[in-house]
């Protein structure tokens, strides 16, 4: 089998798979998937930039809280049905997403880590400040009559799991045509040296801009579903945990590989769901585990079966 | 025709004058190499014909357009090929990539295949077109460093010391893929190995403390007494 034949059967494989669990999972690990699945999604959109172009951003929350807001306000404040909020949603983080990299993007390495954190640290005070309208810290509800989408009922556990299914695909699939375009693999040569790349003619700028808004685009798109799909928004979205969270499922998944962010976010998700059962210090059962896999599995898990076993994995 | 020419180019950084008021000319066809001391200010003056580095004063035109303030990734895109002096392939990408990442950038879709396969072929490494580049021999890096040159089919193609590292069997295998290459592009040699200068160049150009000191034919410089003065740091 060729390598493309096999790409393309086991991500298909993969959305197979999510779609017939929800048959056979019992309530709550049915809905603990829903939420996975949107989050793997903001931290695929996270990987394009990290994991592809190289560029460690600390300011995702941003972006993603520009989806949930964008979504949120104008159904509150505008009175926007959910189809034309989301796509407000998707327009706020194009927004946000360009704007900042026009301006992170004149940095590099730990400046362009702070530039973005502090950006993404000034949004969160701003949603903290305007909070008549945002809620602030408490954040606001969706109420359920507000997230009917083309007539299907997001607040039910199936239409949401399905919704959920349906990002996620949508997300994986586009992540796994970027990298394997050419525009993709100049992506992953900028990563690797930017200068060189610069000389074969190509304009990195560009590159990194439209790697920024895609990136952008994708996790902004997770936030607007995420308030959708769970009713509700709220600043600690916008916090600079929410920028950590994205980086850590990317690191355990493997940076630069388009199954990764789905792997680390399950695992973590996961980690900390059954490690919270047994005991109260449960960020310590966390923090050990990731300790251990940064000792051995420095590439995060799905790098480490590309580097060992399945070559050809994208 | 003249294809490359620089009027008073100049760079200093900060107290250092690197290169001082070159005026260089090279005609279409050619092979020049440009030799001197470490030191003189070759890399410094490549560096600011393709766009690395922004000179102080003075200017660069390319086939008539004065490029001075063009961008380094529009300049490739005109049509020159710049090999770094310090090996600078993608070592995590095969060396497939490495050469398709050049090609891409300057041929149609459907040659892109094609141009790779011949180009790793002319430099001996179709063997090798699966492997990482990084793991490839040092000799074996320059060599894929000129392949992702030429495979632009540049204009002009600036090669910064390609035979340092080389064995002498793969000196002699570069000496053959010059004279290839000549046919169809100009060359700019910044070159150390004298054996390498004197049988593939046209004309020569020494540059000594960032200044132009000489220019001739390869037995012209040899016999010049201020490049041997130079060189051997008499004078």
């Amino acid at each position: 089998m060729k390598d493309g034949q096999r790409i393309i059967g086991l991500h298909l494989g993969l959305l197979l798979l999510l779609f017939a669990l929800q048959f056979v999972l019992p309530a709550y690990h049915h809905g603990n998937l829903a939420r996975i699945m949107v989050l793997a999604s903001y931290a695929i959109g996270y990987n394009i930039l990290f994991g592809y172009t190289g560029l460690l951003s600390l300011g995702h929350a941003l972006f993603f809280a520009a989806g949930m807001y964008g979504l949120s306000l104008t159904i509150e404040h505008a009175g926007f049905t959910a189809a034309p909020a989301l796509l407000a949603g998707v327009v706020t983080g194009i927004a946000v997403s360009a704007g900042l990299a026009f301006l992170a993007l004149r940095t590099t390495g730990v400046a362009f880590m702070i530039v973005t954190l502090m950006f993404a640290q000034a949004g969160y005070l701003t949603i903290l400040y305007f909070s008549d309208y945002t809620g602030g810290d408490e954040g606001f509800v969706i109420q359920a009559a507000q997230r009917m989408l083309w007539g299907v009922d997001l607040s039910d556990p199936t239409n949401r799991y399905v919704a959920a299914l349906i990002l996620f695909a949508i997300c994986l699939l586009a992540s796994l045509a970027l990298v394997r375009a050419p525009f993709g693999r100049t992506l992953v040569a900028i990563r690797e040296n930017e200068d060189r790349v610069t000389m074969l003619g190509y304009n990195t700028f560009a590159h990194k801009l439209a790697a920024m808004v895609i990136s952008g685009t994708i996790s902004a798109a997770a936030g607007a579903t995420y308030g959708l799909l769970f009713g509700y928004a709220g600043a600690s979205f916008a916090s600079v945990q929410y920028s950590i969270f994205p980086l850590l499922w990317v690191l355990l998944g493997g940076a630069g590989t388009v199954l990764g962010p789905f792997i680390g976010t399950l695992f973590m998700f996961y980690l900390i769901d059954l490690s919270s059962g047994l005991t109260t210090a449960y960020m310590l059962v966390a923090g050990v585990t990731l300790v251990l896999l940064t000792l051995y599995a420095p590439q995060g898990l799905i790098g480490e079966l590309r580097h060992r076993v399945w070559r050809w994995l994208p | 025709m003249t294809l490359l020419s620089t009027r008073g180019l100049s760079k200093h950084f900060d107290g250092l004058q690197a290169v001082s008021k070159v005026d260089f000319d090279l005609p279409e066809g050619e092979v020049r190499a440009l030799i001197g001391p470490n030191g003189a200010g070759k890399t410094t003056l490549v560096g600011m014909i393709c766009g690395r580095l922004a000179p102080s004063s003075g200017t660069v035109s390319f086939k008539g357009q004065d490029i001075t303030h063009l961008p380094a990734h529009k300049r490739v895109c005109l049509g020159i090929a710049y090999t770094f002096q310090i090996t600078s392939v993608f070592p995590r990408l095969t060396t497939r990539e490495n050469v398709a990442l050049a090609a891409r950038r300057h041929l149609p879709k459907a040659e892109v295949d094609n141009a790779v396969e011949t180009a790793l072929e002319r430099v001996g490494l179709q063997d090798r077109m699966g492997e990482d580049a990084g793991n490839l021999s040092y000799g074996h890096q320059r060599l894929l460093e000129t392949a992702m040159g030429f495979v632009q089919k540049p204009d002009i193609l600036i090669l910064d010391e390609p035979t340092q590292g080389l064995a002498d069997s793969e000196i002699d295998g570069f000496k053959t893929l010059i004279k290839e290459l000549r046919q169809t592009t100009t060359i700019l040699l910044i070159e150390h190995n004298m054996s390498v200068v004197m049988e593939l160049a046209d004309r020569v150009t020494v540059l000594n403390f960032g200044e132009c000191l000489a220019e001739g034919t390869p037995q012209d410089i040899r016999e010049n007494p201020k490049v041997q003065a130079a060189y051997l740091g008499t004078g």
